[in-house]
């Protein structure tokens, strides 16, 4: 049945692999294929990285809108400031998600985004993981009449939540995913013209295996000192292509790819930073206009961040479920990862503290780093109060910082290296003598 | 020995709200000052909770809604951020101060994230409460909804049980249901009354005697109701020159009563959606057969709408027409608590919609914490003369 391999492209040679610019060569293309998408008259489909049934959608050759990523992109390229601007001109809050605001921007400037025309999705699916989903395609629904499906994803309930595959609990939850699964179906036969075909299914789902396996094992080598790479910088580009090429077989290349890349690099004992001093967790979303700028602040002190709560809430959760797709049984085992995936990797931010002392123990962590977003309530709203926790129950050094995803207004360059530096001086009072070069390096740039 | 004083109705509808009043501002009762039948209170956020499983299990429903603007913060800045809702801010500051210690559990919705939180802070900072979220569906429409819900309704059943130490038998779930749907049929005959002869009970005094089953038991609840409606039915006050008005916001954060003095001041608010999960069920739950089915059913097929749930029968801008329409009012207030991005989102949505349709409306927004109207105050009176002038 499996004829993954024979669909791959080439694979290029690890040895020539650098994942930053393969990542960037399979956005613009993901972007080029979306911009002929409307001219080639394929059917789209709005969705979000947590909870979207990608799977299903992949099966009826829907072209994938990420408006997410749309929003975060106009970050990096700079230019979200004005979507931002066009839509508080228009009447939105300034207290509402700037990702939002920057994609209604983008529908005010008809569709035009730096990287290209987005086309108008046919259909949007919309989790309940992150509540702002529902409204914000609710504003689809409004404005261009988009079908819209929310799939309610039963998540965890409490702390210590405890719920296993095939127990009743999780069983329940299963049967309420598949229930939801098969009116989605309906839904995209109706607008496809087509039937699903269960095969066509779990082709798709086991390269979404083979991805999760790739991906688990380069989260893995990040175990290891020095860490190969810095989880909100290169990371960032890696849950990029989970999302985007999520059972596709340019995504199943590209993690292979990385993880042997990486597991050179650790070989070679080349760390992301020449020397690796501090070893970093960091939780909440990027501030993805200033990404770059944040993480150096960290890695002139030689901190690199080993590993980041977004790299598994951000990328679907897949992780977390510690499941793989039973592919005999598709549409069903569908169903029971969706609802693990819920529980275990994205609504437990909701209990992040459990999730994070297992994450300092499993990297080594010297220190937390929170980043907190005004107009991000879905990581942001818990957060003082788990520092608070960490802090007291685990002794466990912590920084927290505000910006924002993509508005630019709101970083603060200064107020943010100063908190970043005074945070390292502790570190370093704590763990020994402070990093010489670090504190010297951090004196020559601001000088 | 005194002489008894004959039956005034002003007087009746006093005693009532000042009762109610006392409700709302008193804190939680201590574990030996419980009302005769209760061994305990459990917490729960808004929008909706089925109260009738809590007090089948010999727990006193309290509906947690913020400490409103007499708090003073003392822990909980440290602990949510300052862009966070006044009244998920404040509820943890309840909690940290130790005003809700009383509480054996407390439970919040997937209404929103930050709601969704509170779960979390509650079970780091309160381990001996019971903590949970009540995962209530965004999607009502899929065939299954009321299945997964009354799945949901059996598990939080179990978890009561075990917090209680007391099974929770079907027969006393359909006596609690019959409780609450003659309640919940009063509530309904409040909300005529301000539809159709509003200058006899302003918005105040409805809040006011909503607001009461946060804080009282259920049958106490509802005399207090039948003696408010039997006065007001005999009020003798006239109707005065005053528009006719929707007020819409008030489904989870409640605005202060000065806010909501300030409107009845110079206009009719003749429906609103303040408390509105205390009014989810719109029609009663049926008294018979597996009640758990019917909780869920009823949660399904026979229920009101707010920004924080999507239905695709109802769109938000489908039911505040609905409102406007069926109250016959002049014009909408569109509200929305400060931070509450759904509420933010929607108050754009129908702000939009009024102006294509060409209905008059104010927006506002509003803080819980808040205590400086006299700005709302004049943005009120002029918007109310305004649509006299209009209606002229």
């Amino acid at each position: 049945m499996n004829t993954v391999a024979e669909k791959m492209p080439p694979a290029p040679a690890a040895a020539g692999f650098d994942p930053r610019v393969e990542g960037q060569r399979l956005i613009r293309q993901w972007y080029a294929e979306l911009e002929q998408a409307s001219e080639l008259g394929q059917p789209v489909a709005n969705v979000f990285v947590m909870g979207n049934a990608v799977e299903i959608l992949r099966a009826f050759d829907f072209k994938l809108v990420f408006p997410e990523i749309n929003s975060l992109q106009t970050g990096v390229r700079k230019a979200s400031e004005e979507y931002i601007r066009l839509s508080e001109d228009y009447g939105m809050s300034p207290d509402v998600c700037s990702y939002v605001k920057a994609d209604v921007g983008l529908i005010l400037k008809e569709h035009r985004h730096p990287a290209g025309r987005i086309p108008k999705a046919h259909l949007a699916v919309a989790s309940n993981m992150c509540n702002t989903f529902i409204k914000w395609a609710e504003i689809w629904e409004r404005w261009l009449k988009t079908p819209t499906f929310v799939l309610d994803l039963p998540g965890q309930r409490s702390a210590g939540w405890q719920v296993r595959p095939g127990d009743a609990q999780h069983a329940a939850d299963a049967r309420w995913v598949e229930a939801q699964f098969q009116e989605l179906i309906a839904r995209c036969e109706a607008i496809t013209g087509r039937k699903l075909d269960l095969e066509r299914l779990a082709e798709i789902e086991e390269r979404v295996n083979r991805m999760v396996l790739h991906w688990n094992n380069v989260m893995v080598l990040n175990r290891v000192c020095p860490a190969p790479y810095n989880a909100m910088l290169d990371g960032l580009t890696f849950i990029g292509i989970m999302n985007v090429y999520r059972g596709a077989p340019e995504g199943v290349e590209f993690m292979r790819t990385l993880e042997e890349h990486l597991k050179a690099k650790v070989a070679r004992g080349e760390g992301r930073v020449a020397e690796e001093r501090f070893r970093l967790l960091f939780s909440g979303t990027p501030c993805y206009v200033s990404m770059r700028r944040l993480v150096e602040l960290f890695e002139t002190w030689g901190g690199v961040f080993a590993y980041s709560d977004y790299l598994t809430f951000a990328a679907g959760g897949m992780d977390a479920a510690e499941l793989l797709y039973d592919t005999s049984r598709p549409l069903e085992s569908l169903a029971e990862v969706t609802a693990l995936a819920a529980q275990r990797g994205l609504s437990n931010q909701f209990f992040a503290h459990e999730r994070l002392a297992r994450q300092i123990r499993d990297y080594g962590a010297d220190g937390v780093v929170f980043h907190g977003i005004k107009s991000c309530r879905f990581v942001s709203s818990g957060m003082a109060d788990t520092r608070e926790y960490l802090n007291r129950r685990l002794e466990v050094p912590t920084l927290y910082i505000e910006s924002d995803l993509i508005d630019p207004r709101y970083w603060s360059d200064a107020q943010i290296k100063n908190r970043v530096d005074a945070f390292f001086e502790a570190l370093g009072q704590r763990g020994g003598a402070a990093p010489a070069r670090g504190a010297a390096e951090a004196q020559r740039r601001s000088a | 020995m005194t002489a008894q004083l004959p039956y005034d109705h002003e007087t009746e509808l006093e005693h009532v709200l000042e009762r109610c009043n006392a409700a709302r501002q008193a804190p939680l009762p201590a574990k030996d000052a419980l009302p005769e039948g209760f061994s305990g209170l459990l917490g729960h956020f808004p929008v909706y909770f089925p109260e009738e499983i809590a007090h089948a299990a010999g727990l006193l429903p309290v509906n947690v809604l913020g400490g409103g603007n007499r708090l003073e913060m003392k822990h909980a800045d440290a602990r949510m951020g300052s862009f966070v809702c006044s009244i998920c801010r404040s509820t943890a500051e309840l909690g940290l101060n130790g005003s809700l210690a009383g509480l054996a559990g407390f439970v919040t919705h997937p209404i929103c994230d930050a709601a969704k939180h509170l779960a979390g802070i509650w079970s780091r900072n309160f381990p001996e409460q019971l903590s949970q979220i009540l995962y209530l569906p965004q999607n009502v429409n899929t065939p299954g909804a009321v299945r997964y819900i009354a799945a949901e309704y059996q598990r939080l059943r179990a978890e009561l049980e075990k917090a209680t130490g007391r099974r929770v038998e079907d027969e006393a779930l359909r006596a609690s249901i019959r409780l609450y749907n003659h309640n919940r049929a009063l509530l309904r005959e409040l909300y005529a009354v301000r539809r159709d002869e509003p200058w006899k009970l302003s918005c105040i005094e409805s809040s006011l005697l909503t607001r009461a089953r946060t804080r009282m038991p259920c049958e106490e609840h509802t005399a207090l109701l039948g003696r408010a409606l039997d006065a007001v039915r005999h009020r003798a006050l006239r109707a005065q020159d005053k528009p006719r008005v929707v007020f819409v916001g008030g489904f989870c954060e409640q605005p202060p009563v000065e806010m909501l003095e300030t409107l009845d001041d110079n206009c009719y608010v003749v429906d609103d959606d303040l408390l509105i999960g205390l009014r989810w069920l719109s029609a009663d739950v049926p008294e018979t057969g597996d009640p758990i089915w019917a909780l869920a059913e009823s949660y399904v097929e026979r229920s009101a709408a707010s920004p924080v749930q999507h239905d695709a029968r109802k769109s938000k801008e489908g039911y505040l027409m609905a409102m406007l329409r069926e109250a016959r009012a002049d014009a909408a207030i569109l509200t929305a608590a400060k931070f509450c991005e759904p509420g933010l989102d929607d108050q754009l949505a129908w702000s939009k919609h009024l102006d294509e349709a060409g209905i008059p409306y104010l927006v506002l927004e509003f803080e819980e914490k808040m205590t400086s109207f006299e700005q709302m105050a004049m943005q009120v009176e002029t918007f109310a003369e305004s649509l006299l002038f209009a209606l002229a």
